[in-house]
């Protein structure tokens, strides 16, 4: 391993920058959601990261991956039943669109 | 430059350029196949870093269950938005500018943290990261409470799913 950690954690922060910048420009619902699966895999790469390099033989950074893992799993299943759910009412999948409870 | 050094360069290249694509490509079932690009690069990382489990599982549940439910989702509402032209809103500079400040915010932070650039050299010795992590899991030590919420949460949200995706029999 002759990787600095920072590298790893420079490229987590990109990874997250750029699934923010998807979620604020997408104007479509899934399109949000694809960036807000990029920005869980930026933080698990910093969980992964940290464990290797701090405290291998702790295994609290691979057990909150795990975890993120399916939190991650459960969030997509909602959202896309969610927009399915929207489509077949509305017919549409834009975000401004989808404006039944703005005031 | 050691070998590992090139293949992190070369796998992060592909993550940061499949990102760059995922949320720029005007066809969303492109934008959904990138994602996939940019998961197994991530798989790849886990690998250099020696979380073999979470590698696996990373190919198994991010490529072969979540971006396939995406895709799925985006063939079912295809048709309407193929059309409709620009993808992003028309302000789509100020989330490209918030973006780049955090991000430089987020470097300086972490070339600021003591000991960021240390390298290791080898697991501690006789140390099985699979089994470790799987005691931790169900350990009442460690992380049982936590797996079990997790559990539930999974299974409450897909139950909710599940409801709220069905058709109104009405």
């Amino acid at each position: 391993m002759s990787i600095p950690l920072s590298w790893y954690l420079i490229l987590a922060a990109a990874l997250f920058c750029i699934g923010l910048y998807g979620v604020l420009s997408r104007k479509n619902a899934i399109a949000i959601l694809l960036g807000v699966e990029l920005m869980l895999n930026a933080v698990n790469i910093n969980l992964v990261a940290f464990w290797r390099y701090f405290n291998p033989a702790q295994m609290s950074g691979q057990a909150f991956a795990v975890i993120v893992f399916a939190v991650a799993a459960a969030e997509v299943a909602v959202g896309l039943a969610l927009i399915i759910s929207v489509y077949r009412r509305r017919k549409t999948v834009l975000a401004d669109e989808i404006d039944l409870m703005k005031w | 430059m050691t070998g590992e050094q090139i293949i992190f360069l070369i796998t992060g290249v592909l993550i940061l350029v499949s990102a760059l694509l995922v949320v720029t490509t005007p066809k969303l079932l492109h934008a959904a196949l990138w994602l996939v690009a940019a998961l197994f690069g991530v798989a790849v990382l886990y690998a250099t870093l020696q979380a073999n489990f979470l590698a696996v599982v990373q190919v198994v549940v991010y490529i072969g269950a979540i971006a396939i439910l995406f895709i799925f989702v985006v063939m079912l509402t295809r048709r309407e938005l193929m059309e409709k032209g620009r993808q992003t809103r028309s302000n789509w500079w100020i989330p490209a500018l918030l973006g780049l400040l955090i991000l430089a915010g987020l470097v300086l932070l972490i070339l600021s943290i003591p000991g960021v650039g240390r390298t290791v050299t080898v697991l501690p010795a006789g140390l099985d990261s699979v089994f470790a992590l799987g005691s931790a899991l169900v350990s009442p030590d460690a992380y049982v409470l936590p797996f079990e919420v997790a559990s539930i949460l999974l299974l409450a949200a897909l139950v909710g799913a599940v409801y709220v995706a069905t058709l109104d029999k009405k």
